[in-house]
């Protein structure tokens, strides 16, 4: 338990901070970029002078980093309020709430998709001697990782292939390459080639020897895949038109939305270090063990 | 309980079905995006825009089909001879969707509302004429009249824009007098509209309209998509079709697709006359030249890039009104000509010399622009390659500059840091006053020079002139000759240099009936109340 | 060497000369539009059909591929030399600049930095050449791209650091620099050069990427992530729209069979 507190405290101190310096980052980020400071409705040339200006005020309101700050951070804070997006004109906490359960929809297809596609691929490999096989699966892992994730997209869109499932792609040949190495790993340490020679089941090697020995790896390797998802997902919403997170970043970003894309920064900080800490605490248990 | 109820109930719905021959119809079409708001008086975007003008009642009416004003909620109405008082006659017995009675009342709850600066209505600044509000005076229950602070030129076409809002009802803008209610709304996927049980058309039979009983409307951006669930029968509509799209779908089935003609959209691009740009003086004095600017336009190919860019589905353009516009549209214009040899005559005259097949002008600069446009548009992005080597052949090399959009409009409108600019053009009015913020040298949309003090040309200050006179007169025969000659100014000055009128392509499914799309926005559902659809199968949701 | 690899050392060798020299032997069709034939398939003139506007795709290909392959190793270079001066000296001195270094590698593999690439076409003069906003683009992948193999570098510093040759120099009064200098670098230089080797098809598939969403170089000029964008018309897709898909796939294969071997870091 002890060793779980030192564990949290400083990845939660850290988390903060890091939320704290993203956000504001990227708030300036997005102020300073072009075009901040003009809207669209401007070269509406039934707008007179007055909407002009009440639109110039909204967006001048908008841009203001410590006012967005010191109000938004406390409201947030406490009361779970993230406020409103300009773009589209509704609540950041309403967006994410529709657009969440699309995101983590193609994640979870693409996570588990892509470890069994790649157990399916990396369990023969090792197992069983057949050359073909092994050309056959590497080949597929190099194919599969030498494909821009854009363009793979664009290919299964063109011919009405399921979208997504597209992330499993991506998340096939890394998590396939990896876990290649490690089963060799596993299966050539002594213990398991006694256990082999002796006849045991495959299965029962499986379960009693290798899993319990490559367990903390496969979890560390877990939590990067999921950040990998989340990565992926991201330019396959915007190609594809999938309503999830990435195509709101997509949509915010070129709509110039700072509070927006403040809440989609601090979601994915949030993300990246759950994953990241998942994979540390992996590899704690281990050096534990 | 519940449960006998339900197949009791269901089979007194299908005796209901056949005993009236009639099953649930569904009209299905896409939004490219959620509507930004459901008010009827803030709408400023096009998807709003679409539940606007399919729930909302108005006063008047642009018939999309012959682009007069017809009766509405008004039965009929009168102007003053200024154009700065309308007095309407509402039809009576008419009520909202919600049952509440529609009354004089609320056309001026409506317009009082509407007109109110703290609204910010888009709609409102239409009517703006002067800072004097409107006077608006109940006379009966089913008269009112408004009377404007100054005259309004082409006032009763603008009411098609006002959807009028129940001043008493307790839903508020939620009770609608159109051929649809909003029913129910699931953001980021769709919105779904029922039948107004209160709209009071009838066709000519006296059957009540509208004949479709639900409108789904999916939210899907992606026009790929779109076109693939029209193709699997799932959507009965695409209004403006991409050219690529509709020469696809037209292979597969030829009777779904319809091309109505010219549009109100075009391509445009201008050069930069701003005094204060931060362009180099010499350049300034490029594109401040008529006859460089009519010698760019004549070495463009615009043959070409309808041929290429739309596949044939778009016209060379003649200039600010589209030849969809029957009325304004001005007839003697015709494109300017693709003539690489005049534009050569035009250039040496003004001091360009070509050597070794590249463009130098009188101090010897080399001629070289860059032509901004946004990132992202397929067909633009095509027409911008196009113009580099048509530019070519008279010797000026073109630099397209491709930015993401609030960067262009940054640049366009704020710091004037661009050379030449490509982009779209869509008159959502039919009446050039729509359009006064343009013209006016003195008006922020004036793209070439907004804001100017003093008119900085002697053809500015004419079409300043032209501009007034024909928004301070209602003679519509005087206003089509002010604003004739202002297109014949534009033509001949050439600050904008239009490119093509992109044809109106529509998908419509064989299943819809009445249908018939024209140029004008709603193309493919402006008489949604008379769309029927067959009923093919009872599996029909 | 195994024989793929030198296959696959031979095709890069190929495609960097006839990329490089294609504008001798192509001079200018990249950009030529032959209206008469938009979209025509393969021929003797066009092996690889025209595109939409009636240009050489196969010329526009060629380019393509000439720019990439000088522009990608660059990037990949500095990008390298800055991941392994920002792990470097994070593993080697520790304390806080460690603590400090971590958490920007944090906090830039999670911001949007899609906004720098926006911003980056708007900050470059309007008259730039177009392989200017092609060179910013690598720019700023290499400006970006340091975070990930920063980490890496980190890790192997921090092995060094602790090893038994570097305490022992340590011990006998070496100066932390000569320790650097002598020690960690040269045995850091495997691991940078495979770090380098593995960003350069990294950088490729960005482009790619970028490309595909139009935040590359401006349309007339050819790059990989341009000519991919013709995918995203699926009724455009006829075979040899694939070509450029083609050639990104093979280059990055080559350059993934040649890569040196690399550690396993667990």
């Amino acid at each position: 338990m002890r060793n779980i507190v030192k564990l949290l405290a400083p990845r939660l101190g850290g988390l903060a901070v890091t939320l704290l310096a993203g956000s504001l980052l990227t708030a300036v980020l997005v102020r300073v970029s072009p075009g901040f400071d003009v809207d669209e409705r401007e070269l509406d040339p039934r707008l007179s002078e007055t909407s002009r200006m009440a639109i110039r005020q909204e967006r001048a309101a908008n841009g203001n980093i410590l006012a967005l700050f010191g109000n938004r951070l406390s409201r947030t804070v406490l009361h779970g309020d993230l406020g409103n997006s300009p773009s589209l004109n509704r609540p950041i906490s309403q967006l994410f709430r529709e657009r969440l359960p699309v995101t983590a929809q193609i994640m979870a297809i693409g996570v588990a998709g892509g470890w069994a596609l790649a157990f399916a691929l990396a369990l023969p490999t090792v197992l069983c001697r057949s050359r073909v096989f092994r050309g056959f699966a590497g080949t597929l892992q190099q194919v599969l990782m030498c494909l821009p994730a854009a363009a793979l997209a664009l290919v299964v869109f063109d011919f009405g292939g399921p979208v997504r499932a597209l992330v499993a792609l991506v998340i096939c040949p890394r998590v396939f390459e990896y876990l290649r190495n490690l089963l060799v790993e596993a299966y050539a340490q002594p213990h398991i080639l006694t256990a082999r020679a002796k006849g045991l089941g495959g299965l029962q090697i499986w379960a009693r020897h290798v899993l319990p020995s490559v367990a903390p790896q496969l979890l560390a390797l877990a939590g990067v895949s999921v950040s990998i998802a989340f990565g992926a997902a991201i330019p396959v919403e915007a190609l594809c038109d999938l309503p999830g997170i990435g195509q709101l970043a997509w949509k915010a970003a070129t709509a110039r939305d700072l509070p927006l894309l403040v809440a989609i920064t601090f979601l994915v900080i949030i993300m990246t270090q759950v994953c990241n800490a998942a994979s540390d605490w992996a590899s704690f248990r281990e050096k534990q063990a | 309980m519940k449960r006998r109820f339900t197949p009791l109930a269901m089979l007194a719905l299908a005796l209901y079905g056949a005993l009236a021959g009639h099953t649930a119809t569904e009209l299905r079409f896409c939004l490219r995006a959620d509507p930004k708001t459901f008010d009827p008086l803030l709408v400023d975007d096009g998807d709003s825009e679409t539940i606007r003008y399919l729930t909302g009642g108005v006063l008047i009416r642009i018939n999309r089909k012959n682009q007069q004003a017809t009766p509405e909620l008004a039965a009929s109405w009168e102007m003053d001879r200024q154009g700065q008082r309308i007095t309407f006659h509402l039809r009576p017995n008419l009520k909202f969707s919600d049952g509440t009675p529609f009354s004089a009342d609320d056309v001026a709850f409506t317009m009082k509302r509407l007109m109110d600066p703290a609204t910010h209505s888009p709609t409102a600044d239409t009517f703006r004429s002067s800072d004097v509000p409107p006077q608006i005076t109940v006379s009966s229950p089913l008269t009112v009249s408004i009377l404007f602070g100054a005259p309004v030129a082409g006032l009763e076409r603008l009411f098609d824009q006002v959807a009028i809002t129940s001043a008493r009802s307790p839903i508020q803008t939620r009770a609608v007098l159109g051929p649809y209610v909003v029913e129910e709304y699931k953001p980021g996927a769709e919105v779904l509209l029922g039948r107004n049980q209160n709209y009071w058309k009838v066709d000519a039979k006296g059957t009540r309209l509208p004949y479709i009983d639900r409108i789904r409307l999916d939210i899907q951006q992606n026009r790929d998509i779109e076109q693939v669930r029209f193709r699997r029968g799932e959507l009965d509509l695409i209004n403006s079709l991409d050219p690529d799209a509709f020469d696809n779908l037209a292979r597969v089935s030829p009777h779904s697709v319809v091309d109505a003609g010219a549009s109100l959209e075009s391509e445009m691009m201008w050069f930069n006359q701003v005094p204060s740009a931060p362009l180099p003086a010499y350049k300034l004095a490029w594109f401040n030249s008529s006859a460089f600017r009519r010698a760019v336009s004549e070495a463009i190919n615009r043959s070409d890039l309808c041929r290429i860019v739309y596949r044939g589905h778009a016209r060379p353009a003649e200039g600010p009104i589209s030849p969809a516009n029957r009325f304004w549209f001005n007839a003697s214009l015709k494109p300017h000509a693709y003539d690489v040899a005049s534009a050569k005559r035009r250039l040496e005259g003004e001091g360009f010399r070509l050597r070794n097949g590249l463009l130098y002008d009188r101090e010897g600069h080399q001629v070289e622009f860059s032509l901004l446009t946004n990132a992202g548009n397929r067909n633009r992005e095509r027409i911008a390659s196009m113009l580099q080597q048509d530019l070519q052949t008279i010797g000026i090399r073109l630099n397209v500059v491709t930015l993401d959009f609030p960067s262009l409009i940054e640049r366009i409108t704020q710091t004037f840091n661009y050379e030449a600019c490509l982009l779209g053009l869509t008159n959502l009015d039919l009446d050039p006053s729509a359009q006064m913020n343009v013209w006016l040298s003195s008006a922020p949309n004036h793209q070439w020079n907004p804001n100017q003090k003093q008119p900085a040309t002697a053809w500015e200050a004419e079409i300043d002139k032209l501009m007034r006179l024909q928004a301070s007169d209602t003679q519509a025969e005087a206003r089509k000759r002010a604003f004739d000659r202002v297109q014949q100014i534009v033509w001949e000055q050439a600050p904008f240099l239009y490119l093509v009128t992109k044809d109106s392509l529509t998908a419509i499914s064989p299943e819809l009936q009445n249908a018939s799309p024209v140029a004008l926005t709603p193309q493919a559902f402006w008489n949604v109340e008379f769309l029927r659809k067959r009923v093919l199968t009872a599996g029909n949701r | 060497m195994k024989r793929s690899q030198l296959l696959a050392i031979l095709v890069l060798v190929l495609l960097f000369v006839t990329g490089v020299t294609s504008g001798f032997w192509h001079a200018d069709s990249h950009s030529r539009q032959f209206r008469e034939l938009p979209g025509a398939g393969p021929s003797a003139a066009f092996p690889l059909g025209t595109d939409e506007l009636g240009r050489d795709r196969m010329a526009r290909l060629l380019f393509a591929t000439g720019i990439s392959l000088v522009l990608a190793p660059a990037a990949a270079l500095a990008s390298t030399l800055l991941a392994a001066f920002a792990g470097g000296t994070a593993g080697y001195f520790g304390g806080w600049w460690d603590r400090c270094t971590v958490r920007i590698i944090d906090l830039m593999l999670s911001l949007p930095w899609l906004f720098l690439l926006l911003a980056a076409r708007s900050l470059l003069p309007l008259n730039a050449p177009p392989a200017a906003s092609l060179v910013m683009t690598y720019g700023l992948l290499a400006a970006l791209g340091w975070a990930g193999p920063a980490r890496i570098m980190r890790a192997g510093t921090l092995r060094l650091r602790r090893s038994d040759f570097a305490l022992q120099a340590s011990a006998q009064g070496c100066g932390e620099f000569r320790i650097l200098w002598r020690q960690v670098i040269p045995n850091l230089k495997p691991v940078l050069l495979a770090q380098l080797w593995t960003t350069i098809p990294v950088f490729i598939l960005a482009e790619a990427n970028l490309g595909l969403l139009g935040l590359s170089a401006s349309e007339p000029f050819p790059t990989w992530g341009n000519l991919l964008r013709e995918l995203q018309n699926p009724f455009a897709v006829r075979p040899e729209t694939f070509a450029p898909l083609a050639v990104v796939m093979i280059c990055v294969a080559c350059f993934k069979l040649t890569a040196p071997p690399q550690e396993l870091s667990s």
